[in-house]
């Protein structure tokens, strides 16, 4: 499966080490790693709560992949997003790719992340010393998204 | 409709996030009322609702639908039997 939403948290090396598994054509593989930071518009974070859209947020991870598979030549994908109570330090979410060579891999990297963080159904709530509040969508995400199109 | 007839025109509507808490469910059965056969003309009906549907689902307030697990817009059409979801803009990532 080229994505998973869990809640249990994921290991980078062996998620890595399973993709590339007895393939030797892959000669780049690139990764990113989402982390809860503890500070979110100048507030302090003490929790972040990941909540998702079941059959549908895994069905739009899945036409993220198939388009990056489109448009890039690689070999492999996977994207694992964690869901529920996260604290400052956990890991959110891992996006990694493989490739015959690194420009591939680093531009569907980014390309997955950027239609992730604008298109799949998930939503950030966080506890600040101010109470909880949902995160509110950024601009510059739309942004950095737009420029693949 | 003659009395053997069945018409389903019932809709399963989820609310996620933000909207799930200010509207105090996060899913319900509606049978579509007569003239309701668009997302738009289903948020217009939910919006008299008042109260918190009327701000939640307001002009000025960044609302996504999905249609089927399909992102749609105020002119996709629904017939009943959808499952039509309300949330607001993803912060996912």
């Amino acid at each position: 499966m080229p994505v998973r939403v869990q809640t249990e948290d994921f290991d980078v090396g062996a998620e890595i080490a399973r993709l590339r598994e007895g393939n030797p054509k892959v000669g780049a593989v690139a990764s990113f790693v989402g982390i809860v930071r503890d500070l979110n518009d100048g507030d302090a974070v003490a929790t972040l709560t990941l909540e998702h859209y079941p059959g549908m947020t895994e069905k739009s991870l899945e036409d993220i992949v198939a388009q990056a598979q489109q448009r890039w030549d690689i070999y492999d994908a996977l994207v694992v997003h964690r869901v529920g109570t996260l604290q400052p330090l956990d890991q959110i979410v891992l996006v990694v790719v493989t490739s015959a060579h690194r420009g591939e891999s680093f531009r569907a990297c980014e390309f997955l992340m950027d239609y992730l963080k604008t298109r799949a159904p998930f939503w950030k709530k966080e506890v600040t010393p101010q109470g909880s509040r949902w995160v509110e969508a950024r601009a510059s995400d739309d942004t950095a998204a737009d420029r693949w199109s | 409709m003659k009395p053997n007839e069945t018409h389903t025109t019932t809709v399963r509507i989820l609310y996620f996030a933000r909207l799930r808490e200010s509207l105090g469910k996060g899913e319900e059965e509606l049978v579509l009322p007569d003239g309701v056969a668009t997302v738009g003309a289903l948020a217009d009906f939910l919006r008299q609702r008042g109260d918190a549907w009327a701000s939640e689902l307001g002009a000025g307030k960044a609302v996504r639908v999905a249609v089927n697990q399909d992102m749609a817009s105020p002119d996709t059409e629904i017939k009943g039997g959808e499952e039509i979801a309300f949330f607001p803009p993803v912060t996912g990532g």
